[in-house]
């Protein structure tokens, strides 16, 4: 790089711009992707964006703060879309209805077994107290599962990680594992997708069908409300 | 679509300002969400004083068209993860057993359950 590239660089690296643009084409060329190999779960669009950014930032020395100065405005749009959960909500309301006994019972079960399994089975590995604490809340979407950690004594940092990567293997594993228990009933399969991976598991599901996404953001919203209160009961019989 | 965009904000901020004022242990967004939905519900009878993109279909278009893209809005704060995964480091397999093995039995036990009570509450397929 000579002079007047290096001063180039060093102003855009230095605008939002630059990495706001880099992020929504990681995300396009991801998708793209996704969309050619018809939406196969290992060609999971978050997965893959995340990678290929990762991989730039290392290359270019950026720090996350930087990067983040022009991402921020994408992670903003979460807020909204949570919102706008509640469209397809609207439009599928008789249908969720007529559903509200059998998700209150996959919520219980399911928010239950996502909590119990992660903690005995890492305990049985010998991962330590102090990470279990950090790893009870990972099913949960982030901010929710960052402020259950914290408030049980749990690393929240390492609780962000830990969500993110079970929202990823949700998202990848739950059609396949669906499809072999013939499972069709997209109601179902959605609402499994948003307790188990919270938002990673509902963007999957609204690739899949609109019917498991509305399920899914259903089932993301409930588990956030269910397991703030299941942690503290649970967590110290857990660690006994 | 700005005006639809606009609403879906508005009801976030609404969210956010009941979930501060009152001290709710809900997420602004989610409160949020349920105004947009009471709104939506009741938008036959105020239809005289609402933006005409909330009957025209606008605001549907505008919401589904995020919710297509929710992947996006994961990739800043999963870059952030890529960059901590020290954090995971020294358990790593442990871990990535236990958060592998807990997904697939929370999806088959939510499944399951649905499924279950489903049928006997009657219902077929």
């Amino acid at each position: 790089m000579n002079q007047s590239d290096f001063a180039l660089w060093v102003y855009l690296s230095r605008t939002p711009l630059l990495w706001l643009t880099v992020t929504i084409f990681a995300y396009v060329l991801a998708d793209r992707l996704s969309a050619r190999v018809q939406r196969h779960p290992l060609a999971n669009p978050v997965l893959h964006a995340v990678w290929m950014i990762g991989l730039v930032l290392s290359l270019t020395h950026t720090p996350y703060r930087t990067y983040f100065e022009g991402a921020q405005f994408v992670h903003f749009m979460l807020g909204p879309a949570t919102v706008a959960l509640a469209i397809p909500l609207y439009g599928h309301r008789r249908t969720v209805m007529r559903a509200l006994v059998p998700m209150a019972g996959a919520l219980l079960i399911g928010g239950t077994v996502a909590l119990v399994s992660a903690v005995s089975i890492a305990k049985a590995l010998g991962v330590p107290t102090d990470v279990l604490i950090s790893l009870a809340p990972k099913s949960v979407t982030g901010g929710v599962a960052m402020g259950v950690a914290e408030r049980a004594g749990g690393d929240p940092a390492l609780t962000a990680v830990l969500v993110m990567i079970t929202g990823v293997i949700g998202a990848i594993i739950v059609t396949p594992l669906m499809e072999s228990l013939r499972i069709k009933d997209m109601r179902a399969r959605g609402f499994a997708a948003g307790i188990a991976a919270h938002g990673i598991g509902t963007a999957r599901a609204f690739q899949v069908d609109m019917m498991a996404g509305t399920f899914a953001g259903i089932g993301m919203g409930l588990n956030a409300m269910l397991t703030p209160v299941l942690v503290p009961v649970l967590l110290p019989w857990l660690l006994g | 679509m700005i005006v639809s965009l606009g609403l879906l904000l508005l009801c976030q901020l609404l969210g956010e300002a009941l979930a501060r004022g009152l001290d709710l242990p809900l997420p602004g967004p989610v409160l949020g969400m349920a105004l947009l939905l009471v709104l939506l519900l009741l938008r036959e009878r105020l239809s005289p004083v609402l933006p005409h993109e909330v009957g025209d279909g606008t605001l549907e278009k505008t919401g589904n068209g995020l919710l297509g893209h929710l992947s996006l809005m994961f990739i800043p704060a999963g870059v952030g993860v890529v960059q901590r995964l020290d954090l995971v480091m020294s358990h790593g397999l442990a871990l990535f057993a236990a958060l592998l093995v807990s997904t697939a039995l929370a999806l088959v036990a939510s499944v399951a359950t649905f499924r279950l009570i489903a049928r006997l509450m009657g219902e077929r397929g």
